[in-house]
């Protein structure tokens, strides 16, 4: 008796409300950015996405209809991140390996496609600052929103992403001033950074963003 | 530390420019994952949940 999952489907009554699914599978996407950006790695990233996505199916009664589905869920996928990860430190402290492979703690794999100097740069932030970045620079959350995902006050994740965009720029800065003839081995990662940096340069577009967040502050 | 310095007291427009690059590489890094096709697995898993749960509630 071969049971498919379609053959299953179609004979069972709907359970929930096909809105919840629907919205949940729409917000796939958005969960993967903030996985990836979290973990610095492809499949660790998807992997927290699909613990989420069990999490809030779990937990979808206790979701207030008409409030913020994705900021709801990136809460969930946050909290699951660093309950992760604090078991993986518990269990295996000695562990320098499995500590290594780790999400959030992997070296060697980017979390966008492409290895920019700011995927580099983003790395070497505190996890507080990075993921404060991310929800409000990237992510287009309100300061609000992204002070209930993380369980601060608007007050600190603004000083979170102001010290996260000038630590950055430091990072990058440093990266910059390195003189490729003095540093002969690092001469085609340094070409490359300036290659990246002279792309960046022209200021187009994505100003808009930009201008909703430091009203009034845009020369 | 030069660049920081002359960072402060008002923010040079350079600085700005750059914080705007970032700014942008950001928003193309996670736009680039929220862009990508999501692998099947995800609707699989919501399928699955979805029969597990409808299988529990089932009083059989």
């Amino acid at each position: 008796m071969t049971r498919t999952e379609s053959h299953t489907m179609e004979e069972r009554e709907p359970q929930t409300p096909p809105d919840f699914k629907t919205d949940l599978l729409a917000l796939v996407p958005f969960l993967r950015a903030f996985a990836r950006s979290l973990t610095g790695n492809y499949e660790a990233a998807d992997d927290l996405v699909q613990e989420t996505m069990v999490k809030a199916w779990q937990s979808r009664d206790t979701f207030e209809m008409g409030t913020n589905l994705k900021a709801w869920l990136f809460t969930i996928l946050r909290n699951q991140f660093y309950s992760d990860r604090r078991r993986a430190w518990r269990q295996a402290p000695w562990d320098q390996d499995a500590a290594e492979r780790m999400p959030g703690t992997s070296q060697d794999q980017n979390w966008a496609a492409d290895l920019s100097d700011t995927t580099r740069a983003l790395k070497l932030l505190p996890d507080e600052q990075r993921e404060a970045l991310i929800l409000v620079g990237a992510g287009g959350f309100s300061y609000m929103d992204a002070a209930a995902i993380v369980k601060c006050n608007v007050g600190t994740v603004k000083s979170r992403v102001a010290r996260a965009r000038k630590a950055l720029l430091a990072i990058l800065d440093r990266q910059d001033s390195l003189p490729t003839r003095e540093r002969p081995t690092e001469g085609e990662a340094a070409r490359d950074i300036m290659a990246q940096l002279d792309r960046l340069a022209p200021p187009q577009q994505a100003e808009g963003a930009a201008k909703r967040r430091t009203k009034g502050r845009v020369d | 530390m030069s660049k920081e310095e002359e960072g402060t007291g008002g923010k040079s427009r350079a600085v700005r420019a750059r914080q705007r690059a970032i700014g942008r590489e950001l928003r193309r890094m996670y736009d680039g994952v929220v862009n990508e096709p999501v692998p099947d697995e995800f609707l699989d898993l919501l399928r699955r949940i979805d029969e597990a749960d409808a299988e529990k509630k089932k009083p059989s």
